[in-house]
């Protein structure tokens, strides 16, 4: 088991075993996404409230869910970097901080193209907002330290040390800011309770957020293997490798 | 122990022997706080309304201004890759240096505090609790501050990144301390709220140090 997980851990390895797995990837997620978004856009039909504008539902859960979890998935390779040196895992975090970065903006947009129709404004200052914007902000700042430090090994170190503290913050200003103010409605999209919805609404929904997650994945997966590509372009195999192609 | 006070000591002098770099965040302090008015317009009724948040960016401002001092002359000079060296805890060192700074760079503005919630027109009441908000939380700042300021003490010009990582930190303790002004303001009591920010205080005091030290190791091994 550990000798599996040290053999994984060296780029070399993990590029050469993951070298055909991304077309499935992309193929599924971009499938599950095609199927989740017509379902949602054409089949489910409008609430009673808020009519078809409901449909920017499908579109923005899933991207605020994934934001968050961007989050700690950058998190836990930075812990795993710290606690065991694995070079890998801090190509991990390189490759999904500005992917994090852009989901977090996807859920600031659509929430924004949501929120004018159903509260009638562009942007409040309510709490889930609020700490979204600050979970942007924590992903920009781990990306300007990191192109701000000239050693890679050190820049690693420090964007790993950043990133947990991070997240021991985050649970801090959630919490902080539900205090401070709440318009938005609770999350509505958990898998431990009964859904709040009708299940022929939350059904495309669960569709999407899985498309969206494997989505992030695929493109993680291909922007770790270029990382370790970029990284490794003095080595042997990455020579050979190139001059095979 | 020893270790603590004597890095403490040696800190507090090398400070006063330079008061103007002690000196300028104050002035910061200052100039922040009195373009407000300008830019809002000199009704007191307004002023006194948004007092509170604006002395709160400004200190949170200020602090991150003097962030330099913690450790930067130190890396420059060398002095802090020989404490590395020595093998002395860089924790032990991290809370005297972060002492010494709350002593230089935190508590004046506690003690400006008066002064300029007078210009502001806020009332006494709303004065007081500033100051003791000010008081409970001006730690925390530099505590949280100094992780900034260990990560980028090796980059030339580290002061804008600073504010960049360690702003969004700084978040739930703005929003406490502004929440508790308010509430006194509007007569209610504030003994929760000063039970929230001394327990954001110790968990800073645990934790930050950890991260500090951390980071410094790694400014210094490269």
């Amino acid at each position: 088991m550990l000798n599996w997980f040290h053999r994984l851990g060296s780029p070399r390895t993990f590029f050469a075993m993951t070298s055909n797995w991304h077309p499935w990837l992309l193929a599924l997620s971009i499938g599950l996404l095609l199927a989740g978004s017509a379902w949602a856009l054409l089949f489910v039909p409008p609430d009673y409230q808020q009519g078809n504008t409901v449909r920017i539902m499908y579109i923005h859960v899933p991207a605020a869910i994934l934001a968050q979890s961007g989050y700690m998935m950058m998190a836990g390779a930075a812990m795993v970097f710290l606690v065991w040196r694995i070079k890998l895992a801090d190509m991990a975090m390189t490759a999904v901080a500005p992917l994090g970065a852009s989901i977090t903006f996807l859920a600031l947009v659509t929430g924004a193209i949501w929120g004018k129709p159903t509260w009638g404004t562009w942007w409040v200052w309510d709490a889930r907002l609020t700490s979204t914007l600050v979970l942007f902000f924590l992903y920009l700042g781990v990306m300007a330290l990191r192109s701000a430090m000239e050693g890679r090994e050190q820049a690693g170190r420090a964007c790993a040390i950043l990133s947990v503290v991070g997240v021991v913050n985050l649970p801090i200003i959630k919490y902080s800011v539900d205090w401070w103010y709440t318009l938005h409605q609770p999350a509505s999209f958990t898998l431990s309770e009964k859904p709040a919805m009708p299940m022929e609404m939350w059904l495309p929904l669960l569709v999407m957020v899985i498309g969206y997650y494997l989505f992030f994945f695929t493109v993680w997966f291909m922007r770790l293997r270029n990382e370790i590509l970029v990284r490794e372009q003095n080595t042997e195999w990455v020579r050979t490798w190139v001059a095979e192609r | 122990m020893r270790f603590f006070f004597a890095s403490m000591t040696r800190d507090l002098r090398v400070h006063f022997r330079r008061p103007s770099e002690v000196l300028n965040p104050l002035v910061f302090f200052a100039v922040v706080i009195s373009l407000f008015p300008l830019g809002i317009g000199p009704s007191p009724d307004q002023l006194s309304l948004v007092a509170p948040g604006i002395v709160w960016v400004a200190a949170l401002l200020a602090t991150l201004m003097s962030m330099d001092l913690l450790f930067r002359s130190d890396f420059d000079d060398g002095s802090l890759e020989q404490v590395v060296l020595s093998g002395q805890s860089l924790m032990v060192l991290t809370l005297a240096k972060v002492f010494a700074h709350w002593l230089i760079a935190g508590l004046p503005l506690v003690v400006l505090m008066p002064i300029v919630g007078l210009v502001l027109f806020l009332e006494v009441d709303g004065i007081w609790t500033l100051a003791l908000s000010l008081l409970l939380v001006s730690p925390t700042l530099s505590l949280v501050g100094s992780i900034g300021a260990a990560l980028t003490v090796g980059l030339p010009r580290g002061g804008l990144l600073v504010t960049i990582l360690i702003l969004p930190l700084y978040v739930p303790v703005l929003i406490l301390a502004t929440a508790m002004v308010q509430a006194a303001l509007s007569g209610s009591d504030v003994s929760g709220y000063i039970y929230w920010l001394l327990a954001v205080l110790l968990l800073s005091l645990a934790l930050a140090p950890l991260a500090t030290s951390a980071a410094l190791h790694l400014s210094v091994d490269e």
